[in-house]
């Protein structure tokens, strides 16, 4: 219950921050410039304007999740509020599950609300409620709670500005490691293809979450999709919070 | 009486950025404190007060030694469900309020929901704060921040109180209050360990003392048995005496006004100048025997070393 409480004191302070309004209002605007980007286009303009919203959507919330997450831990360390939540009869762990459950909190609000707002925007333009986006905006969420997950990581020992590098450093990663693919079959085998190997197993791969062509394009999604990208998605958010959880229970807060 | 808090041996060093030489904070500190006492923790500032304390709270963890509380490990929530908490220069959340702030720290420390607002009120008038009660953090002067942070460690009504500079930032009316605060925490049975640099406010309430230098306990013990009740000298004030007359007596100080203030030594002199003083047909304005302080000794614990 200590976590519970933990994550509504998180979502209340968070959701008092100038940053994530400002980060609201411009993933709003990008969102309603869809529409004029629709008509300046040859060809199906709603699939513009939904692939538009959908990317604004993951654009966005990454950016939220970076910014907030890197900053929520580290200030209770800066500001020295962590002596006295910890003189209380609460965990390290529990206070760390609890800002972290607090921000997936704050994060859920934000990308209903940008949800929303291109739903009405959509709306608009086909003047049908097109809820078959809420599977894409369901799998961006997720991938953001594993984003939130990585910020959390690093700022249980690093700066926000370090650990925002180290997340977006990441969030890029995983949107580009595919390419590893095409490297380890152009690799000859041995211990550079071995590493490799290695290499493509331990880094995210954030495409697994990424289906918004074929909600755009409406596509079929591949059978077993939907079961896997959210198993993996549990299974590497909990890793990177235990990892979370292991460094904060044995660091000092000087 | 049991002890409420035991610390024997510990160590504590930190490694300042990427300097890979250690500096050594604490030096084998060892000391407990009984139940139902007050604790004075004093030291000059840097001496390792606040670290000592860190290593209770389980907020940094010590490189050697053991530290229990209420014999178990600072770790353990159940020994701080018994215990309350004030740190130096408090900082809380700037967005909430003080009975918002209160509530917050009362459900973490599991406080029951019908008991909840009650003593809410109840600590909000104890700490003098009734009035500021929805007013946000942020507008709270320093003395205010100190008094909040006050009814926030009495929140879970603990038994063991630590309280680190307690009395700083305020001024001699809130001391005096917070001063009574500690006192009848300790008539209600609670324990108390305080930490200060300012020797007044330890020697006026506390049953036992241990002074830190340089990360060791080099003084500890009962205020008694620490401050001898020896008179080290006499300062006497006098007029209608000249200054030759008096020169066997003690060091005169200054002359003023006619007034001559005397330093006396020998405390068998102290008679045989009053005669005198009496002979003369002059005056005796005032007589001070000084006896030791804990600020003598603590001068001198930290000269010594």
């Amino acid at each position: 219950m200590t976590i519970l409480v933990i994550a509504r004191h998180t979502f209340k302070e968070a959701v008092r921050d100038r940053i994530l309004y400002l980060l609201l209002f411009f993933s709003s605007l990008s969102i309603i410039l869809a529409r004029v980007l629709a008509v300046l286009t040859v060809g199906d303009r709603v699939k513009v304007v939904k692939d538009v919203c959908l990317a604004s959507i993951a654009f966005f919330g990454a950016l939220m999740a970076i910014l907030i997450g890197t900053g929520l831990v580290y200030k209770e360390i800066e500001k020295r509020t962590i002596f006295t939540l910890i003189s209380k009869p609460l965990r390290r762990s529990e206070f760390l599950l609890g800002k972290y459950l607090g921000l997936v909190l704050t994060l859920a609000a934000m990308v209903a609300a940008m949800t929303v707002i291109s739903l009405a925007v959509v709306f608009l333009h086909t003047f049908t409620l097109e809820i078959q986006m809420l599977p894409a905006v369901f799998f961006i969420f997720l991938e953001l709670m594993l984003l939130t997950a990585v910020a959390v990581l690093f700022s249980c020992f690093s700066t926000p500005i370090l650990s925002s590098l180290f997340a977006l450093s990441f969030y890029l990663i995983g949107h580009f490691s595919w390419g590893l693919d095409t490297l380890i079959r152009k690799t000859p085998p041995g211990i550079g293809r071995t590493l490799l190997r290695v290499l493509d197993a331990i880094l995210p791969d954030l495409e697994n979450f990424n289906i918004k062509t074929e909600v755009v394009q409406n596509l079929p999604l591949p059978s077993g999709f939907g079961l896997g990208a959210a198993g993996y998605a549990v299974v590497y958010t909990a890793f990177v919070l235990l990892l979370a959880v292991l460094i904060f229970r044995r660091r000092d807060f000087v | 009486m049991g002890n409420v808090l035991e610390l024997a041996d510990v160590r504590k060093s930190f490694r300042p950025g990427f300097i890979p030489k250690k500096r050594e904070v604490l030096t084998g500190v060892s000391f407990t404190v009984a139940a139902g006492e007050i604790f004075g923790y004093l030291g000059p500032n840097g001496a390792g007060k606040t670290t000592t304390i860190k290593c209770v709270l389980g907020l940094v963890f010590p490189d050697a030694g053991t530290v229990s509380l209420f014999g178990r490990s600072p770790l353990n929530p159940r020994s701080k469900d018994r215990l309350g908490f004030l740190p130096e220069n408090p900082y809380f959340y700037d967005h909430l309020s003080g009975r918002e702030f209160l509530d917050f720290y009362a459900q973490l420390s599991r406080v029951d929901k019908t008991e909840r607002a009650g003593r809410i009120d109840r600590l909000l008038r104890l700490v003098g704060l009734e009035r500021a009660a929805e007013q946000a953090l942020r507008k709270y002067s320093r003395g205010m921040l100190q008094r909040i942070g006050l009814a926030q460690a009495l929140i879970n009504e603990p038994e063991f109180v630590i309280l680190d500079e307690p009395l700083g930032g305020l001024d001699p009316l809130g001391r005096k209050e917070i001063r009574d605060i500690i006192l009848g925490l300790r008539a209600a049975g609670r324990t108390v360990l305080f930490t200060s640099h300012i020797l007044q406010d330890i020697e006026m309430i506390c049953d036992r003392v241990a002074i830190i230098v340089g990360g060791r306990i080099l003084s500890q013990g009962r205020l008694s048995d620490l401050v001898s009740e020896k008179i080290l000298f006499t300062e006497i004030t006098l007029a209608g005496v000249d200054d030759a007359s008096l020169a066997d007596f003690g060091d005169r100080l200054q002359t003023r006004e006619g007034r001559t203030l005397l330093k006396v030594f020998d405390e068998t002199r102290v008679q045989p100048l009053l005669d005198l003083v009496r002979e003369r047909g002059g005056r005796i304005h005032a007589l001070v025997p000084r006896t030791q302080t804990l600020e003598d000794i603590f001068v001198d614990t930290v000269a010594r070393r």
